[in-house]
């Protein structure tokens, strides 16, 4: 007859199998359409490109990963660094901070404003930040492009008032796709900083206007400082997805103004160089995780601070 | 004289940037609707109300094969996902953390990490292959990978949902000698149902909205409804994709609404 220790232990590796067996269908169903690929893109970085795209299979090569950063002369081998892919990366990077910090200088004030709001009229000023930031990517960046078309709203606004003749040349430009990211991204940043503000106790403020603290002071060293953990999580959800953009420079920036998403979808089309594509995404995957990696030693430490 | 009345939570030029933000927002989506209301033929010019871009839409098959499609692939990559998450976030809550624990939430919570057009391209790369291998080409590719990044947003309100839950009722089933199964079935899962629906209303319209990870994986003459829009916008914008869009944004708006108010009703 089994001790009462034997059937526990029995129960338990019964819970344990259990367990594995409930989460199994999610897992495998992830690794079959999201981790496995992964890896079979890593390996497909390291492979020969085929004629007509594609890889030759199982034949060993770093030309992919030599590619993403140096270009070779086709006449006289020279090796020079591939400028065209360095300045898409510098394009995605800039405008991915610069997107970052318009979203904030922007947020910040609404995800106060809403905050500061009586409690039964919150949900409502929330619930317009929501619908949004729930409406199709495509349908906001088509929705971005109407505005400044030149045939747009703020070109004619603009000729009505008579301040310029000419339109405003807005489309298949830099600005565009920083409009455009601004834009989609803007409730990204909002949400998460309103959840930080929401909890911030204003007892505190008062307090630091008793003694004697300006406006600024007040919004600067207290308020900044305990909405912090808000600022980061929101800048890490802008800044993430603006790196990674593909509809919105394509839509917006019109084929000249890449970035790196852009780049990849290239490489897997008219490029036919799919090692190289794999090797880009492998390169944009890594520069995603290091923003995460930093949000996350970010967030520890601002956590700790805060008991 | 009295002192004027000294707000402490006000800060200057807030509320007029908070204004200008909600403006910022707003006026796109409705330029774009407006114009799907146009009766002349371009975007620019207004000709005065009509719908006849609308009927316009409505009547073209293109459009009508590409919302189907998106419709059931949106139906079945929620369904599965919902179904999936369910058991996982059975699987992962109300427990002592155990061996393993970590490893799921990451995995599940992997597809959000990863920026999609990453994803789409290693999906393009494992899925043609495999189309080549088989010969098989239909909606099944869609939908599993329409499913893979569905399940973490079906998985959130679930498992919210589950913690939330009082742990007693199913004790109490237990007690009354319910089998496991039959406290899950008439004590658990009628109580887990708010999350069920809105886990599977978030996944519905994550499936719907997907435009790279579609575009990649598609075969010929696969469009889903967004696809077939960014096809459309690269060409000749009339305001017939105004007005697909605009139906488009009143599904979705009619999907958030509700998904708010099932959210916000406690047990």
């Amino acid at each position: 007859m089994a001790t009462a220790a034997e059937t526990a232990r029995q129960g338990e590796t019964e819970t344990i199998r259990r367990r594995w067996l409930l989460s199994a269908p999610a897992l495998v169903i992830i690794f079959v359409a999201a981790v496995g690929p992964l890896f079979v893109m890593l390996a497909y970085s390291f492979m020969a490109r085929g004629d007509y795209g594609d890889v030759k299979f199982g034949q060993f090569s770093l030309d992919g990963w030599f590619s993403v950063f140096f270009q070779r002369d086709i006449f006289d081998d020279t090796v020079t660094l591939a400028d065209a892919h360095l300045s898409i990366l510098w394009r995605s990077l800039r405008l991915s901070l610069i997107t970052t910090v318009l979203t904030l200088i922007l947020g910040f004030p609404t995800a106060y404003f809403i905050a500061t709001r009586p409690r039964h009229t919150r949900e409502i000023w929330v619930f317009l930040v929501t619908i949004p930031f729930w409406t199709n990517l495509l349908i906001r960046t088509f929705a971005m492009q109407q505005v400044i078309r030149n045939e747009g709203v703020i070109n004619t606004l603009l000729r009505a008032l008579g301040i310029i003749d000419q339109p405003l040349q807005i489309m298949y430009t830099d600005w565009a796709i920083l409009f455009g990211m601004v834009y989609v991204y803007l409730p990204l940043m909002v949400l998460p900083l309103y959840a930080s503000m929401e909890k911030l106790d204003f007892r505190l403020i008062e307090a630091g206007y008793d003694l004697y603290a300006g406006r600024l002071s007040v919004l600067w060293r207290i308020v900044i400082p305990l909405v912090k953990p808000g600022v980061i999580a929101g800048s890490i959800l802008v800044f993430i997805p603006s790196l990674g953009a593909y509809v919105i420079p394509r839509v917006l920036g019109g084929g000249k103004n890449l970035m790196l998403g852009n780049l990849i979808e290239m490489q897997f089309g008219s490029g036919r160089n799919w090692p190289l594509g794999a090797a880009i995404s492998i390169t944009l995957m890594v520069l995603v995780m290091v923003a995460l990696l930093f949000y996350v030693r970010n967030a520890s430490k601002s956590g700790a601070q805060h008991g | 004289m009295a002192k004027r009345h000294f707000d402490i939570k006000a800060q200057p030029g807030f509320a007029f940037l908070a204004m200008f933000t909600f403006a910022a927002l707003y006026l796109p989506i409705a330029t774009l609707v407006a114009y799907a209301f146009n009766a002349s033929d371009s975007v620019s010019i207004w000709g005065g109300f009509s719908l006849k871009w609308f009927v316009e839409a409505w009547n073209n098959s293109a459009v009508q094969d590409a919302a189907w499609r998106s419709l059931v692939v949106a139906f079945f990559a929620a369904a599965i996902a919902t179904t999936a998450a369910t058991m996982a976030a059975i699987a992962t809550t109300r427990t002592e953390p155990y061996r393993g624990l970590s490893f799921k939430y990451a995995f599940i919570n992997q597809p959000l990490m990863v920026p999609e057009i990453v994803t789409a391209v290693a999906l393009l790369i494992v899925f043609s292959r495999i189309k080549v291998w088989t010969g098989y080409s239909g909606l099944g590719y869609l939908i599993i990978a329409h499913t893979a990044f569905c399940i973490p947003f079906a998985y959130l309100p679930i498992r919210a949902r589950l913690e939330s839950m009082d742990l007693t009722l199913e004790r109490a089933a237990a007690d009354l000698y319910a089998t496991p199964w039959m406290a899950f079935r008439r004590v658990t899962l009628p109580l887990l149902r708010p999350g069920i629906i809105a886990g599977f209303m978030l996944a519905f319209v994550i499936s719907l909205d997907d435009v790279v990870i579609t575009e990649f994986v598609k075969s010929g003459g696969q469009d889903t409804l967004p696809t077939y829009m960014l096809g459309q916008i690269r060409r000749t914008v009339t305001p017939e994709v105004n007005a697909i869009a605009t139906a488009f944004l009143a599904l979705s708006v009619v999907l958030v609404t509700a998904f708010f108010f099932i959210n916000r009703q406690k047990t």
